[in-house]
Parts: structure tokens; sequence; C-alpha cells
């Protein structure tokens, strides 16, 4: 077969241009903390598992229970869903018998929308059904935007969004950082009924002070801790914990607005180990190389139509 | 001169009955997901939220649709005139193909009613890559009609509108080839943003690079794959030179494409988990060696003569290709927290339809429509 | 000290009662309605410096007279204290010293001197079918009776779940029509203190609360007092960590049931009731005393719909979300995979391909060899 080689090489040459990605082109789109984000800092070793805070966010958004088995009598879901918006969920280990220990020991993790600072979803959804606030930092959802096409689900990281699979006209649920409630002046539910300050709520800035101030701590000694809300005078006094040396979410993925401490790997609690250069990022980088502007496709269009023309021509004759 | 022409014959075959069988039961999974709601036809999950239908009908779909991307590219941009009775055939292929990965997104989307927002600027992400494809694919499908009209109008006798639109052909085919190599491209880039969730076996910056090529050769392939059917029972003009030189190329581009695919695996290190002997391991074995099989068979002149072997490696190409994207897209993807997926009957059900649909309109297209030159 | 002037008057009335011993009473039943500690005060006063006693005109339909007795119990006030120093029971067909004619006459003496000031008490449904024909009092039907007195009083009680809203009687095929009285009373604001029989604690404090602040404590939108239904039995029930934590008695007398274990398997209907039996108990005798302290489900005999309607044994529906003991794993195996039929129709589609491209390949094969 012969294909006359310079033919051949134009072709590629113009495929490979219109194709190659290579990463050191274009600035990367990272983004950076927004000065007043706002967010919670969960303190596993600090939660006792009570789960008022599951309760009170199902009230506080007019949720429906959920069973998980035949047995009817409680709200027990294994796993958020569209149903439910926040769950604690147990780890175990041999026989758990003390807390926030790995081996032969137990500890507790609460899990729902991380409200990250490079959020997957807000990048991936066609419609903008996924939006961040430019203040603070909250991802909410709007199904008036909304097509159902679920990439937000196949992009998050942390497998938060959620599907209404058994409604005919479904939506895409998840944690809102209670959004409505901060319009009227009050706090998350989950932060607002802890009782133990496990979850706190407050900018993400004072929250990463905190953080950093508990990991500081020595374990075994005695310190103050505040409740529900990092600003509130109310305190309680509570031993510290030996703390895992790593704050999730100060940098994992991009970074994220709920951060977490915890005595036990963050890996056995069950959320993913990220780099710190989210994939939105990655995945951004891309599309803005080959698109910025719709500059390549333009002229790629004006050379196709060029040659285009040629081959018509040599048809006629 | 030979000149494409109806193939005519009878419409109601026994396989068109079968088809129009098959897609009547799948009338009824469909009735039933507008009604009850996706859960209650499918197996899809809050783990698993893409399945057969994205991965098959959408992605799957409008890839065996790209013979007429992959033609165009010969004809106008390699200057290789000759291929140009391939060309119709390849456009049908391509207008189904697509056309119908839009009937599975309508399908399969949640917000159906609504699927229009994504074409009104207020709503548009211009950072999401899925609206790069949405509109790119929704562009591309009105291209090909617009490509494929002169047949139509051939056998209406439109002559004037035929001339006209024969006069401004050239912006189409220009979009024709410009748009799938954006979207065809982006169907990889989809997947780059589900790094953690993705196997290192899949996952690669240079997923759309590998998109866009498999597609390419993958185009090829579908040509000879449906040339060599139509010509095994139709009185088909014998297409076999010409399909020989495309294996040719096609060969050429698998070679390509396995240098990029083998090279980046090793560079980012993760090649032992090929060798794992796991399901993932085995699958990567499988997509590859699927193509580098029929690539050693197709440098072989000889047998770019052979219409029988062609056909086969044709087939092992389509195979390989289909399974890289149910790979990138299902099989490679693991969201963790015990989730599994497999497609139930109705999802089956439903995809098994979209193709009987297609191979309906296919044969009624090239019995009643100039598509293939005739002995 | 607003208490002093008290002294005197107390000792004159309860003897051999200290005054510290009578204000820790009053005390008590302050703090048992849920009101501040300084009402106690207000209490004490509206019972040892009365204008007048009270008139009380007590009337009774469909009834057991078990609500009656159930005052026979309470200690504080006990019954004889009630109808001799703080209220004047003008009418009650039980205790009445006199009957028939003398009866009715006293029931219209005291309802025209004291008409407006009086607080009316009614035990029992009233029975609207055929004209009320099924409870004639002295000849006329009790419906007739319960409308005119109840025009005439200054505050209708209705005890009792008959009253309330027709108890045992007023369930299906309900031949008589028995109905609550305020269902009956439309319009009227009747305080309702059901039960069968009711806490006698319950209709206690709403009539002293109502002597002591001449007004009704809140009520609910049944009419009935806040302090004493405003909670579900399963909120304050002492088995509600077992329901919590999953442990049931599945039969009478079972391991489950010996240990104490939550009765929710065996029909209890505190879910769905409102009462407060857990927290005041009966009969002063101690914990335990109430049903199902006893290991005896509730039967929710407060609540419309539920006493007399739902069987013993039908489990109750659980009406506020509450967390169960149990913590859900970190993973979960989820997802539907691979069944029969999907296998099979995978299958059979592979079958079909495989054949149809063999068949082609043959096509093909004899065509190359035909050339």
């Amino acid at each position: 077969m012969k294909i006359k080689r310079r033919d051949f090489l134009k072709g590629l040459a113009g495929s490979a241009v219109l194709a190659m990605a290579p990463p050191a082109m274009a600035a990367s789109s990272e983004k950076n903390r927004l000065p007043d984000a706002l967010g919670i800092l969960y303190d596993s070793t600090l939660c006792v598992g009570c789960q008022v805070c599951m309760v009170a966010c199902k009230r506080a958004n007019n949720m429906p229970i959920e069973f998980s088995g035949a047995q009817r009598q409680w709200d027990n879901p294994v796993d958020l869903s569209s149903k439910t918006l926040n769950i604690i969920k147990e780890y175990e280990n041999g026989t758990p018998k003390t807390k926030d220990r790995e081996i032969d020991g137990y500890a507790f993790i609460k899990r729902h929308c991380m409200h990250c600072v490079d959020p997957a979803c807000v990048s991936a959804c066609p419609a903008t059904a996924l939006t961040k606030n430019t203040k603070t930092g909250i991802v909410t959802y709007n199904k008036d935007a909304c097509i159902g096409c679920r990439y937000c689900q196949v992009a998050c990281p942390f497998d938060i969004p959620k599907f209404e699979w058994d409604n005919p006209f479904p939506k895409i649920v998840k944690c809102q950082l209670c959004n409505h409630l901060l319009a009227k002046g009050q706090i998350p539910a989950c932060c607002g009924s802890c009782p133990t300050g496990a979850s706190l709520f407050g900018p993400v800035k004072d929250l990463l002070i905190e953080a950093e101030r508990r990991q500081n701590m020595t374990p075994g000694k005695y310190y103050e801790f505040a409740e529900s809300d990092i600003s509130s005078p109310k305190k309680q006094v509570h031993k510290a914990n030996k703390y895992i040396p790593n704050i999730y979410g100060k940098n994992d993925g991009g970074g994220t607005q709920v951060l977490m401490l915890a005595g036990v790997p963050f890996n056995k609690l069950g959320l993913p180990m990220l780099p710190d250069r989210s994939y939105t990022a990655i995945a951004e980088n891309i599309q803005h190389t080959l698109y910025k502007g719709m500059i390549l496709p333009i002229v790629a269009f004006g050379g196709l139509i060029f040659l285009v023309k040629r081959t018509e021509k040599k048809k006629k004759e | 001169m030979k000149t494409e022409q109806p193939l005519e014959g009878k419409i109601l075959t026994p396989t068109f009955l079968i088809c129009g069988l098959i897609f009547l039961i799948s009338l009824i999974f469909m009735a039933k997901r507008f009604l009850y709601g996706l859960g209650a036809v499918t197996n899809l999950s809050d783990g698993y939220p893409w399945g057969l239908w994205i991965a098959f009908d959408v992605v799957i779909g409008t890839a065996l649709g790209c013979g007429g991307y992959a033609m165009a590219l010969l004809v106008y941009v390699f200057n290789k005139g000759e291929y140009h009775p391939l060309v119709r055939p390849a456009l049908m292929t391509s207008l189904f193909g697509y056309t119908l990965a839009g009937v599975a997104v309508v399908l399969d989307v949640g917000r159906y009613w609504q699927l229009y927002n994504i074409f009104l600027p207020w709503y548009m992400n211009l950072n999401s890559v899925l609206l790069e494809v949405a509109l790119c694919v929704g562009a591309y499908v009105a291209v090909l009609w617009i490509e494929f009209s002169p047949t139509f109008l051939t056998k209406f006798g439109a002559d004037n509108a035929k001339a006209f639109i024969n006069k401004i052909m050239f912006v189409f085919i220009a979009l024709g080839i410009l748009l799938p190599t954006m979207h065809q491209s982006s169907l990889g880039t989809v997947m780059v943003v589900a790094g953690s969730k993705l196997s290192p076996l899949w996952w690669t910056r240079l997923l759309p690079v590998l998109f866009l090529i498999s597609c390419i050769f993958l185009g090829y392939a579908i040509v000879v794959f449906e040339s060599s059917i139509t010509g095994s029972r139709y009185p088909i003009h014998d297409e076999t030179d010409l399909l020989g030189k495309v294996s040719g190329v096609m060969a050429w581009l698998i070679a390509i494409y396995l240098v990029i695919r083998l090279a980046d695996v090793v560079i980012r290190g993760h090649l032992n988990l090929a060798f794992r002997g796991d399901l993932l391991g085995n699958m990567f074995l499988l997509e590859n060696i699927l193509l580098l099989v029929p690539m050693a068979v197709l440098f072989v002149p000889a047998n770019r003569k052979n219409a029988r072997v062609m056909f086969l490696c044709a087939v092992s190409i389509v195979l390989a290709t289909v399974l890289f994207r149910f790979n990138t897209y299902i099989i490679g993807f693991d969201p963790g927290n015990g989730w599994h997926y497999f497609p139930s009957v109705g999802e089956i059900f439903i995809s098994l339809g979209i193709v009987s649909m297609e191979i309906m309109a296919f044969l009624w297209f090239i019995k009643r429509l100039p598509i293939y030159r005739r002995l | 000290m607003k208490d002093q002037n008290l002294t005197g008057p107390i000792k004159e009335k309860l003897k051999n009662v200290s005054r510290r011993d009578f204000m820790k009473f009053c005390g008590v039943m302050a703090v048992g309605m849920g009101l501040p500690l300084g009402a106690g005060t207000q209490i004490a006063e509206a019972i040892t410096n009365p204008k007048r006693r009270p008139p009380v005109i007590w009337l009774h339909g469909q009834e057991c007279t078990g609500c009656t007795e159930s005052l026979l119990w309470p200690s504080h006030p006990s019954i004889e204290h009630l109808i001799l120093d703080l209220i004047s029971l003008d009418y009650h067909e039980t205790l009445n010293v006199g009957a028939g004619h003398q009866a009715e006459a006293a029931l219209e003496k005291s309802v025209k001197e004291n008409a407006g000031k009086f607080i009316l008490v009614v035990e029992g449904s009233v029975p609207v079918k055929d004209g009320g024909i099924y409870c004639m009092i002295g000849g006329r039907p009790i419906t007739d009776i319960v409308k005119e007195t109840a025009a005439k009083a200054a505050a209708v009680i209705a005890i009792g779940s008959c009253a309330t809203w027709g108890g045992w009687q007023s369930s299906a095929p309900n031949p008589t029509g028995a109905t609550g009285i305020p269902e009956f009373l439309k319009g009227t604001t009747v305080v309702s203190i059901p039960g069968c029989p009711p806490n006698g604690y319950n209709f206690l404090s709403t009539v002293l609360y109502f002597l002591t602040f001449k007004k009704l404590p809140a009520l609910d939108e049944l009419g009935r007092p806040k302090f004493a239904y405003g909670r579900l039995i399963h909120e304050n029930c002492e088995r509600r960590p077992h329901f919590d934590a999953g442990r049931f008695a599945e039969q009478f007398g079972d391991e489950g049931h010996r240990q104490g274990y939550c009765l929710y398997k065996l029909g209890c209907k505190g879910p769905v009731t409102h009462a407060n039996c857990p927290s005041i108990l009966f009969n002063d005798v101690g914990s335990g005393s109430w049903p199902v302290g006893t290991g005896h489900p509730c039967f929710g005999c407060v609540e419309e719909g539920i006493g007399f309607t739902i069987p013993q044994f039908t489990e109750a529906d659980v009406e506020i979300v509450t967390p169960a003991a149990v913590h859900a794993p970190i993973q979960t195996k989820r997802g539907a995979g691979i069944s029969a039929g999907s296998a099979a129709l995978v299958g059979g589609i592979a079958g079909v391909a495989i054949g149809a491209g063999a068949v082609v390949a043959k096509r093909l094969g004899d065509k190359n060899k035909g050339e």
C-alpha cells in the first residue's frame, strides 16, 4: 500500500496538534481557598457516635426516613443516599475495645459533602447545576438547571452526590451546609446539635488554626474545646487524644472546607487518599490547553476548509 | 463508472422482523423507565451511576460511528480520492451511531425534560468536558444529516436542493472532521477527573490521545466489518482492494497507538498491575492483545487481499476498542466502598432495542437509498 | 413574707398538717404541672383562701365510672379533701346524697345560681344516634342535658377517653353513635383529659391550675393539657434504651421479657400514644407502676384511633426519626451484580454474534476461493 510519505506526515502532524495535551503548556487552573470560606471541623476523637447530628440533619432538611433492613423502627442507613445527607460510620478492628485505636479498637467518622476548594462536581456539571458560592465557598445544587446526567457522581472523589433512583423525576441530593439555616443566622444542624463539640462550625481559616492547635496538644492533658460554633463562648473541657499528625482536607484533593481530625489513619476510616493537585485541575488543564478561546479549533477548521476545497478541485479535474 | 444504487429487495426479511420484535419488547422496558424511574429498570447505583447505556450506547456507539470521520480523514485530509466509494456506507453508519446515541442519552439522563438546558447560554458550564462533548455531538449529528442529505434528495428527485447543498458541502465536510476530533478525544478527557476512582492501567493524562487514535482505527475497522458483511449477503461491487488499503492504514495507526499506550503505562510505573492475574490485569492484556494480533497479521501484504482474514481482523479490532472503552468507563472504575455493577436485563434489553432499531434502519437504507455500488 | 398570712387558715383547715408539709405539697403540685416553684405559693393561696368553694357539676354519659374511681387513689389531694374542702361538687350521680327528682332539682338550682361560674366535668361519651335514646337521665337524653349545661359553664372538662373521643363504644360499628364531648360541643373550648382511666393527677392538676390562675393550662390542638399529653410515651419510657439497642421481648415470659426488654414487638403503642404514664406512674407506689413497667405493652388507651381501634399485638408505627444504637460500617457491599437473566441474555447475544460472524467469515472464505 502506498501512502505518499509527505501526505502521511502532514496528516499525522495535524492530528497530533489537535490531540496532544502536553502538561507543560497553559497555566494550571489551581484554585485557592476563599478568605471568608465557611466549613466544619470534625474531630473523630471527640465523637461518641450518638448520631444526633444525623437526626438533626434529617429534621432540618426534611429528609425521609431510611431503613437499611426489614426492621422499620429506626432510621439506620448504611451510607449516604438520596434520603441521607449526613452519616456517622464506625470503624472496628479485632475486638473493638478501645476508642480511637487502630488495632483492636473502634472509631467514628462523619461523612457528608466536603465543600471542596476545587470541586470536581462544579467543574464537571455541564449545566451549572452545582455551584460554589464565591464568598462562603459552599457548594449548592439547583434542580432547575440539572439534566440528571450524573457526571458529578462520577467526578466526586468522595462519592458524595447521590441520585434519586426510585423517582421518575429525580434530583441529585447532597449536604449543602444548611445554607437555608445560615441565611437565618443559624448554624448547620449537625454542629448545632452535637453534644461533644465533635462537629464544629466556623470560618475555615479559624478552623485550620484550631486544628493545628489540637495537633500540638499533649495527649492526656486537659484542654478547652469549643462547642457547636468556634466563636461560641461555651467551652467544654476534654482530655486531648493522640491525633494522626495530619489535618485531612487541608491539602487533600486541592483542599476541602470540611476538615477532619482523627486518632485512626484516615484511609481506614474510608476517606480516599488524594494527591494535593486535584484531578479537577488536571482535567480543566487539558480542556483549557486545547480549547481556550477556541483558537486551536478555529485554526484547524480553517486548515480543513483549505484541504477539503483542494480535494474537491482535484476531483473535478 | 460505477455509481451507488439502492440494493432493492424485500424489507420484511426474517432479520428485520426479529429486530422489530426485540425493539417492541424494549419499548416496554423504556416505558417502565419513564414511569418508575431509572432504579426500576437498571442496576445503576450511586457507586456506578454510569453503566451500559453510557459506556456502550453513547461512548462506544459514537465510536462505532467513527467510520464517516475516519474515511473523511483519508479522502479529504490525506487526499486519497480512491476511497470515495466507502464514504457513503461509512457516513450512514455514523448517522445511525450518533443519532441513536442521542436517543440513549435521553433515556439515560434523569431530568430529560430539561435536557435542552445545556444548549442555553446561561446554564452552560464552559469548564465542563461533558458540555463540550454534548455540544459537539449535537452539532455533529446535524452535520451528518446534512452530509447525508444528497442521498435522500436523489431518491426524491429534488435536484435543485441537492445542487445547492453540494455547493456548500465543503463547510460541513470540514466540520465533519473537526467535530469528531474534538468530542471523541474529549470522551477520553471525561474520565480524567475521576482519577482517584479509575485504575492506573487506564487513567492517564493521555486519555484524549488514546481515545482519538483508537476511534480512528475503529472507524476503519467498522468500514471493513460492515462492507464484509454486506458484501457476503448482497450483490454489491467487490471492495476487497479498497478494504485492503484501509486495513493497511489501520495497522499503522494501531502500531502508533500501542506504542503510546504501553509507553505511558510503563513510564507511570504501573505495568506490574497488568500481570497480577486479576480481572483488571487480564482485561488490560486482552484489550491490547486483541489489537496486537490483527496488527501483525495485517502488516503481511497477502493478508490484505484475503477478505475473510480482513473481516476477522476487523472483528478483533472492534472488540478490542469496545473493550478499551468498557474498561475505562466501567470495569476499571472502582468507587470503593463495596460497590459492584453488572447491567440488568432491562438495561440490556433497551440497548438491544436501540441496536435492533439501527439494524432495521440500516437494512431499509441500503435497500431503498443509493449507498453501495451494485455489481 | 407573703405566705405568713396563710399560717392561720392552714392551721384552721388542715389541723395536723404542718405549714411546711403543706407548702411542700403545693410545690410538688406546681412542679408536677411544669410550673415554676413560686407557683406553689399561688396554689396554696387558692386552696386555703377560696372566696367560696368553686362549684363543679359532673355529668355522666356512656361511661363505666372508672374515671371517677380513678380519683380515689391520689393522695394529694385525696378525694375527700377535694370534694369537701376544695370544690363544691353540686351534682355527681355516683356521689349524690339524694336521688331521683331531688337530685335533678339540685342540678337545676346549681346551674341557675352559678351560671357562668361553675366547672362542668363530663365523664363518658354521648350517643347521638336515634335522638339520643341510648342514654337517658331522668327521662331526658344526656345529649340535651350536656348541651344545656355546657352553655352555662365557665369551663368544660371532658374526663376520660370516652368523653374525649368516644372510647371503646365508639369503635366500629358504633351502633349508638357514641361521640366525644369536644366533637359534640363543636365551637366550645373543651379541655380533654383522655385515658382509660386517665391518671388521676392529670385531672386534678388541671382543676387546681384553673382554680389558681383562673385560666386553663396550655392545651394542644386536641384540647389536651400539654404538661400531660405533650410527649409520646416512647419519648420518656424507661425501656427506651432497649428499643434503641434492638433488645425486644418477643413473647410473654421469654428471656427478653424477663430481662425487662422493650415491648415494641408485643404491640406496645408507646410510639404513637401521647401521655405521661412513664413519668408520673400510677397509685404512688413507686417505680414500674405502669403497664409497660409491669411487663405489659401499652395499648394506647389515651389516643383516638389507637386505643380500642388498633389490635393489641399489632406493631405501632414509629413516628419520630431517631438513630439506632447500631452504626453503619465503613464499607458495605452493595450493587446489583450479574443475575441469571442478564447472564443468559449476554450469553445469548454472544452466541448469536459468534454464529453470525462465523457465517460471514465462511461466506467470505468461499468468495475468496471463488476468485
